[in-house]
């Protein structure tokens, strides 16, 4: 592990008790009998210029993360604290004009290309109207812009008068990519932003947005729930079940010393494409609890094999540890005793 | 082709398969040829649009209606004999009766295969009893025992559920209890995990594998990542563009690969555990159109290694011993650079 | 199409994609679906014929629509009159050609309006749901769930009879059925990405709604549009039939079928009201020929 170049990281977002419950509604009346605990006390601190990889299974409230963020869904609780460029502002409490102007730093880029454009307007025309929200209105500018936005992703300039539909699908995702970085933000959410391409086109589009970060000076906050790709993309990974933050730490560290069962679990699980190497497999029994009834205590103990009384009562909280002078956080009353190799 | 140490059950040979969707032909499967044996999963990998599936559908004759085998055989070696199932009609009886009983499929998104208005074991019960003549009483006993081999728990009272009060991983498991409902000797999976959670994928491949070890299934696995196929394969066809590229045993093709498109595949995916500063090296230019395809060999227009030869014709399939089949015409400069 | 015929077109397409003679064409898939379509197009046919008839019917006819000649009473068709006159001698080749014009009229602007009403705040309330979406479902409800019929009588007597009065009752009573399909399209727009991606950017809800969404949407709305006027041309005539519709002194298809009610003519004069019957009866099933035409081309699901 090499030395952190700049020790003193700028954090650019900080995420606090971030809580995103979603009302289940039933009856002639939508009386709400319950929550969809989807987001249920995230922290997270994200630093200017990293790749922040946050992954989970379906149903972890990854993607419900990232979209209260960008305030496309509505938080219960909780602050998302930003650096704006003339200081920091609660994401979670602007409105109007403030909204808008977070919006120009903060953008998506979303999993499916085939439904992230308009399939009735134009490249160009899914441009216009951004474009024209934030001061360009003159249509000459608008097409300059749009231009270099597609060399930018490796696109020629006439894909602009062309419909969606004449794309494949990792040209639709580079669209896509490309209308994210029109208001040039500081910081991109890719919603599982490569999950849905073909295996070829995936690494185009991930050096793609190596290159751009690096350009751009961008921050991502990069969603999936593809382990092999976080480890190629993520500087740092933070690790989701059932709504909460189970394990967070720099990615060769994540890797080589996985502290909590879920992701050991998860870990052993991945088919790897490599069959010099066998491995041998934690079986998890049974499924994800559902959110709106999420297990007391540790969220994940119905399925652990180091389960103890203590995890059936006490929720263990995310405790940043250290090992080899890593900040390792896990949220695991044994991760000590399992890392030791003291339970079995 | 392959080793004689296990039987072959099903044999595919030259199979080309057209489609006549939108006023076009998509010559959708060229050349397509190879042998499932029993007690052995062959996995077929490709990205979406090479013809995977339709190999699959084919053999199942579940073709939609514009499309059709134009030639090759599709033999299928079943307990009282040969049977060309190319030959037979689509719906017909005898084609009927194939399915479920001696060949099921399973599909990657079970809503699409369970009924949504019966319970699972209601549905279970009905393939057991439309291919044999046993009571209600019996099939409905045998449905509990075969959610229960699945490892559906409180298999006697999950009967009476309805598909949609079982989760993602129970209802494919629920429907590999459909097609294993008749102990048929040959089960097509397409994509069967592609829709779940890799924890849940690691529990039904788990299940896969046991059912093939215990019953001597033959397995035709369907998938697109690299990864599944190393973990489940024991063969391997690589799919690209309507032809199998390369063929053999998952250490052969995995290991030693030898055409242009499966190294190029193996080298454009990341892998879990190479760290961050791993070497991605990605495929070059996009799938060419199905309606418009390369006259020659179709990765010619991608290959590092295309010389004037393959884009005039296909090359045709070279045996490398034992079992190892590739479709490239410069496979010996491609493994010679490799070293 | 039978297992032959189906082989036959597979053949004749493989040997022409084989000399290489298919190209993928410009038009777009659906447009080529419609044309393909027989029946529609037999139907667009009938259907431009008749509106173009009524348009010119100063042309086609010498008599005036409400010419009245009380010594050609309910004589039959035949020299002078092609199809005959009414009781008191109207010429009614004529009184359908213009009795046509007034019909469309109402048929296709009740049609127009109601969608403009219920496409309008469908489009809105289907992106925003929340209250103003429960408010307007309920009263569309409402409005569904009384017989039409008693409905139309109550305006009726309280707006009186006019032309526009029946339009605008149409438009009333037309609205709901326009605003359910407009908001169930907008509910399955508003999940797709792309409608994110626009309020990621903070764009407004009317641009995203009105300008993004529903030119996506236009399909299912045209559709919609053929076939209820279609339904409001049938309301027409089954109103003036009752003497609920158009006053009876305009000719309107309904209108000319009202004498009908007297049994003597019903008997002995069958060319007052068959004729119009068919014409009727021929312009609705054009209308949803054509209808039916474009949605099967507009569906995705059905190959062609």
């Amino acid at each position: 592990m090499q030395p952190d170049k700049n020790p003193v990281r700028e954090v650019l977002m900080k995420i606090e008790n971030l809580k995103t419950y979603f009302p289940v509604k039933k009856g002639v009346f939508k009386r709400t009998v319950g929550h969809v605990k989807a987001v249920d006390g995230v922290s997270l601190d994200v630093f200017r210029g990293e790749t922040l990889g946050i992954v989970g299974e379906s149903g972890c409230g990854k993607t419900t993360l990232g979209k209260t963020i960008l305030r496309l869904c509505s938080a219960s609780e909780g602050s998302v604290k930003y650096q704006f460029p003339d200081g920091e502002q609660d994401i979670l409490q602007l409105k109007g004009t403030e909204l808008d102007r977070a919006r120009k730093s903060l953008q998506i880029v979303f999993q499916d290309p085939y439904s992230s454009l308009n399939p009735a307007f134009t490249i160009f025309g899914s441009f216009a109207d951004p474009l024209r929200k934030f001061g360009v209105k003159k249509r000459k500018e608008q097409e300059e812009i749009v231009a270099k936005l597609l060399a930018d992703v490796n696109l020629p300039r006439d894909y602009m008068t062309r419909y969606p539909n004449e794309f494949s699908g990792g040209q639709r995702q580079r669209i896509g990519i490309a209308r994210a970085l029109s208001v040039n933000p500081e910081l991109i959410v890719c919603d599982e932003a490569v999950s849905a391409l073909d295996v070829s086109i995936q690494a185009q589009v991930l050096k793609l947005l190596k290159k751009l970060q690096n350009e751009h000076n961008l921050t991502y906050l990069f969603i999936t729930h593809d382990l092999s790709v976080v480890e190629y993309v993520a500087d740092r990974i933070a690790v989701m079940y059932l709504g909460k933050v189970v394990e967070l730490a720099e990615t060769d560290e994540l890797f080589k010393h996985t502290l909590h069962p879920y992701t050991k679990a998860l870990l052993s699980a991945i088919p790897i494409a490599d069959i010099t190497r066998k491995r041998k497999r934690i079986p998890l029994q049974g499924d994800v609890p559902s959110p709106v009834n999420p297990p007391a205590g540790c969220p994940f103990h119905p399925r652990c094999k180091y389960c103890t009384d203590r995890c059936r009562t006490d929720a263990p909280l995310l405790t940043p540890g250290t090992s080899e002078g890593q900040i390792h956080y896990v949220s695991c009353h044994h991760a000590q005793e399992i890392a030791e190799g003291r339970m079995e | 082709m392959q080793h004689h140490t296990h039987e072959v059950i099903l044999e595919i040979k030259n199979l080309d398969v057209n489609f006549y969707t939108n006023q076009r032909c998509n010559k959708a499967l060229r050349g397509v040829s190879f042998s499932m044996r029993k007690g052995k999963t062959l996995c077929i990998v490709g990205e979406s649009g090479c013809g995977k599936s339709v190999t699959a559908n084919s053999i199942m004759q579940l073709l939609p209606e514009l499309s059709r085998i134009e030639s090759g055989s599709i033999t299928y070696q079943s307990k009282k004999g040969e049977i060309r199932i190319d030959t037979l009609k689509r719906n017909g009886q005898q084609m009927r009766r194939i399915r479920g009983k001696e060949i099921a499929m399973i599909f990657q998104d079970p809503m699409t295969a369970l009924n949504p208005v019966f319970t699972v074991g209601f549905q279970i019960d009905e393939m057991i009893r439309s291919h044999n003549a046993v009571s209600k009483r019996a099939a409905a006993k045998k449905s509990v025992s075969l959610l229960k081999d699945m490892g559906v728990s409180l298999p006697e009272q999950r009967v009476h559920e309805y598909p949609h009060q079982y989760s993602g991983g129970m209802r494919q498991r629920a429907m590999i209890a459909m097609a294993m409902a008749c102990s048929p000797n040959v089960l097509i999976a397409d994509e069967p995990t592609t829709a779940l959670d890799v924890t849940i994928q690691a529990q039904i491949f788990e299940l896969m594998l046991e059912l093939k070890v215990k019953k001597d299934m033959a397995i035709l696995l369907i998938t697109h990542d690299m990864g599944v196929v190393a973990e489940m394969a024991d063969d391997v066809a690589v799919m690209y563009m309507g032809n199998i590229v390369e063929s053999g045993t998952a250490e052969q093709v995995l290991a030693s690969p030898a055409h242009p498109y499966t190294r190029a595949l193996l080298l454009s995916i990341p892998v879990l555990g190479k760290g961050k500063n791993q070497k991605l090296e990605p495929i070059r230019g996009t799938t060419p159109d199905p309606y418009n395809r390369p006259p020659g060999c179709q990765f010619a227009p991608r290959c590092d290694y295309a010389s004037p030869v393959c884009l005039e014709q296909m090359p045709p399939e070279t045996d490398l011993g034992e079992g190892h089949m590739v479709r490239c015409f410069n496979y010996k400069e491609i493994s010679h650079a490799a070293r | 199409m039978g297992s032959k015929a189906l082989a036959r077109k597979m053949d004749r397409l493989l040997e022409k994609e084989n000399q290489g003679l298919l190209k993928s064409s410009n038009i777009s898939r659906s447009l080529r679906k419609l044309t393909a379509n027989s029946l529609a197009i037999s139907g667009l046919v009938l259907f431009i014929i008749m509106v173009g008839a009524c348009i010119a019917a100063p042309l086609l006819s010498s008599y005036g629509p409400n010419a009245i000649d009380l010594r050609n009473r309910l004589s039959p068709p035949g020299s002078g009159h092609i199809l005959g006159t009414d009781q008191i001698g109207r010429d009614i080749f004529t009184r359908i050609l213009y009795g046509g014009r007034i019909s469309i009229f109402v048929g296709l602007g009740s049609a127009l309006g109601a969608a403009l009403i219920g496409i309008s705040l469908g489009t809105y309330a289907g992106y925003r749901r929340g209250w103003l979406d429960s408010i307007i479902m309920k009263t569309s409800e409402i409005m569904m769930s009384f017989p039409q019929i008693i409905l139309v009588s109550i305006l009726v007597t309280i707006v009186g009879q006019s032309l526009w009065n029946l339009i605008l009752i149409f438009i009333l009573t037309g609205w709901p059925s326009m605003y359910r399909m407009a908001r169930s399209q907008m509910l399955s727009i508003r999940e797709l990405e792309y409608i994110q991606a626009l309020q990621a950017f903070g764009i407004g809800s009317f641009t995203i709604s009105f300008k993004h969404m529903l030119p996506n949407a236009i399909g299912p709305i045209f559709v919609n549009i053929t076939l209820s006027t279609a339904m409001f041309i049938l309301q027409e005539a089954a109103l003036s039939f009752l003497g609920l519709g158009v006053p009876l002194e305009q000719a309107t298809w309904g209108n000319i079928l009202n004498v009908a009610q007297d049994l003597n003519i019903l008997r002995n004069a069958w060319w007052v009201w068959l004729p119009v019957g068919l014409v009727i009866t021929f312009f609705v099933l054009a209308i949803n020929f054509v209808g039916d035409g474009l949605r099967d081309a507009a569906d995705p699901t059905q190959a062609g």
